[in-house]
């Protein structure tokens, strides 16, 4: 049940993206950045974590959760230091995926030769 | 006077297409064109290390063909007019450098192929050089990760979207006889409809071609079934419908006689959306195919008019829309004892 | 050059000539394989949790590494293209296209070099999205800080 859910959430987020790249004629590269922006803000409502907590990997997967994680992290952090918390926590609960994003492209970069 | 009309160049009888090469990448050499083309490469890297330096090679190789056929030597040759779509035509400078040419870039986006036949035939027809080479190149990764997205990056393209074409394509330009003449030229004005999608070249092309093509035949006075073929550079499946609509409301059919070669160089079930475009469609069909057909006698007269969108990224990310240009010459058979 | 309302007659005289996207079989198609992605990551994030010392709030940091992971392999050997042009937003949408973007463009440079090729244009598509995402948590941060003084 947890599969299905995953897969129904996660694959609706993607359809919404889909209908703003055919229909709005948005660029990848602004889909994923209003993704990200609309993660934030519904993070900032306290909607997310119900999101999470029903789809699982259909609300941890798609690029909305970066933005939450990112406000989570500032949130949790302006707990101990208050409003300097918040730029100081902001990359806290990212970290794993940004430096594995930056250690395995430069890798692979590293190691294979484009196709084409 | 070898001027017709305002944009309309007229050569005497002494200008010929002496002698073609082409180098081909994969795709191209699978397509229903293979056969025809001197040099193939199976590998998109032309067993070279970059994207830039597999350009390079096949611009290289296009031009060795073509003067190897004519029995000629680099020394032979008074100038060399090349461009191609990188960059400061970088293809073509680094292949002057190589071939040490007396050397003339030219850009004209994908009318290139076009524009350097057409200057290097004035050139010979005006008694400035006896003998010209004139070529291209475009390289599907280079142009990619140029104007639009990384190869490798999982962007998704419409159908809109046209194919480069991997290869490149020479042509030796003299006054000494051969089967092939180049009688005419128009040179195209910038057109621009407000296209702003990089993915759409077709629209954005198909008024430049039209304008070429009505200007061209209002100014050598000729119908379109004057020439056994029409052909247009890259306007693909999509623009190939539009110019033969901008023409039909100005009164001219040309729907008879119209081929394109972004839709020539590849088979249908080839994955290349809506066809191929990029300075080496229209260079290595004519260059490749064209030429043969005119040479045993198939074709006698055609029209060929490339088609250039003048696309920068930065401009287009500025909101600019996108020029375009169209050239065209025509090339006549001498077989068959006709004129 | 052309006017507006000559623009606007083209983009008219045009429009039934032009393919439309195919609306449907996109969207499908987008479903499918965003769908598949995060029961993919679903399954990951279940297995980190089994096997290794995660808990539910942990165990999606090294689900995002892993799918990060693979993405850069797949576009390595030259397949997440693919992929993308098949599933469209189903494919960048998922954190695995923000790791295409940065591998895509790092391997797109590469013959520039190792620091002014690949280390240079890491981020050169993928950094938006972190720029986009730093600046607005700190503005919906600065908000909900401001609203829990104040309240």
């Amino acid at each position: 049940m947890e599969y299905l859910w995953a897969f129904l959430v996660g694959g609706a987020m993607c359809v919404v993206g889909q209908i703003l790249m055919d229909v709005f004629k948005l660029t990848p590269a602004h889909v994923t950045t209003s993704f990200v922006v609309a993660g934030a803000a519904l993070d900032a409502f306290g909607i997310y974590d119900n999101l999470i907590k029903f789809a699982g990997g259909g609300a941890t997967v798609p690029i909305t959760s970066f933005g939450h994680n990112l406000l989570h992290g500032a949130m949790a952090s302006s707990e101990d230091h208050g409003f300097i918390g918040i730029a100081m926590g902001i990359f806290e609960l990212t970290s794993a995926g940004i430096s594995s994003a930056i250690l395995f492209g430069f890798l692979v970069a590293l190691i294979f030769k484009p196709k084409g | 006077m070898k001027l017709l009309g305002r944009q309309t160049w007229k050569f005497g009888d002494e200008v010929y297409l002496n002698s073609t090469g082409t180098a081909a990448g994969p795709m191209e050499s699978e397509g229903p064109l293979g056969a025809m083309f001197d040099v193939k490469y199976n590998d998109l890297h032309c067993n070279e290390k970059n994207w830039e330096l597999a350009e390079r090679r096949l611009m290289e190789d296009s031009i060795e063909s073509c003067l190897k056929k004519a029995k000629l030597k680099n020394e032979d040759i008074n100038f060399f007019l090349a461009g191609d779509l990188l960059n400061q035509v970088v293809t073509a400078n680094y292949a002057a450098r190589t071939n040490e040419i007396p050397f003339l870039g030219v850009f004209g986006a994908c009318s290139t192929s076009m524009e350097s036949l057409a200057v290097g035939a004035a050139l010979v027809d005006g008694g400035y050089a006896k003998r010209v080479v004139a070529a291209v190149s475009s390289h599907n990764a280079t142009a990619e990760r140029q104007f639009r997205y990384p190869t490798e990056y999982g962007g998704q393209k419409p159908d809109t979207a046209t194919f480069t074409v991997t290869g490149a394509g020479a042509a030796l330009v003299s006054s000494e006889p051969s089967s092939i003449k180049i009688t005419a030229a128009t040179i195209g004005k910038v057109k621009d409809f407000g296209i702003k999608d990089p993915f759409d070249m077709g629209s954005a092309m198909a008024p430049a071609a039209a304008d070429t093509i009505a200007a061209h035949l209002k100014e050598t006075g000729n119908d379109p079934d004057y020439y056994d073929l029409i052909v247009t550079g890259d306007l693909s499946a999509v623009g190939a419908p539009i110019v033969k609509m901008l023409l039909s409301e100005r009164g001219v059919d040309i729907s008879k006689n119209h081929r394109d070669c972004g839709l020539m160089v590849y088979r249908p079930d080839q994955e290349v959306f809506a066809g191929g475009s990029g300075c080496a469609c229209s260079a290595v069909v004519t260059y490749g195919h064209l030429v043969k057909e005119l040479q045993s006698g198939h074709l006698k007269r055609i029209l060929v008019v490339a088609t250039g969108a003048l696309l920068n990224p930065t401009m287009i990310q500025q909101k600019e829309s996108i020029p375009t240009i169209a050239h065209g010459v025509v090339l006549e058979s001498t077989k068959g004892g006709h004129n | 050059m052309s006017n507006k309302e000559q623009q606007q007659a083209y983009a008219e005289k045009i429009k039934p000539l032009q393919p439309k996207p195919p609306y449907f079989m996109n969207c499908l198609k987008a479903f499918l394989v965003g769908g598949f992605i995060c029961i993919i990551g679903e399954a990951l994030q279940k297995f980190y949790m089994t096997y290794f010392n995660f808990n539910e709030q942990t165990a999606g940091n090294p689900t995002a590494a892993t799918l990060i992971l693979i993405s850069a392999l797949l576009t390595g050997i030259g397949v997440y293209d693919k992929i993308g042009q098949f599933g469209g937003a189903g494919s960048a949408v998922p954190v695995t296209g923000f790791a295409n973007a940065v591998t895509s463009a790092a391997l797109e440079h590469k013959s520039e070099g190792i620091v002014l090729g690949i280390a240079t244009n890491l981020f050169k598509l993928a950094g938006a999205v972190i720029v986009f995402g730093a600046v607005s948590a700190y503005i919906f941060g600065m908000i909900r800080y401001a609203f829990k003084i104040l309240m």
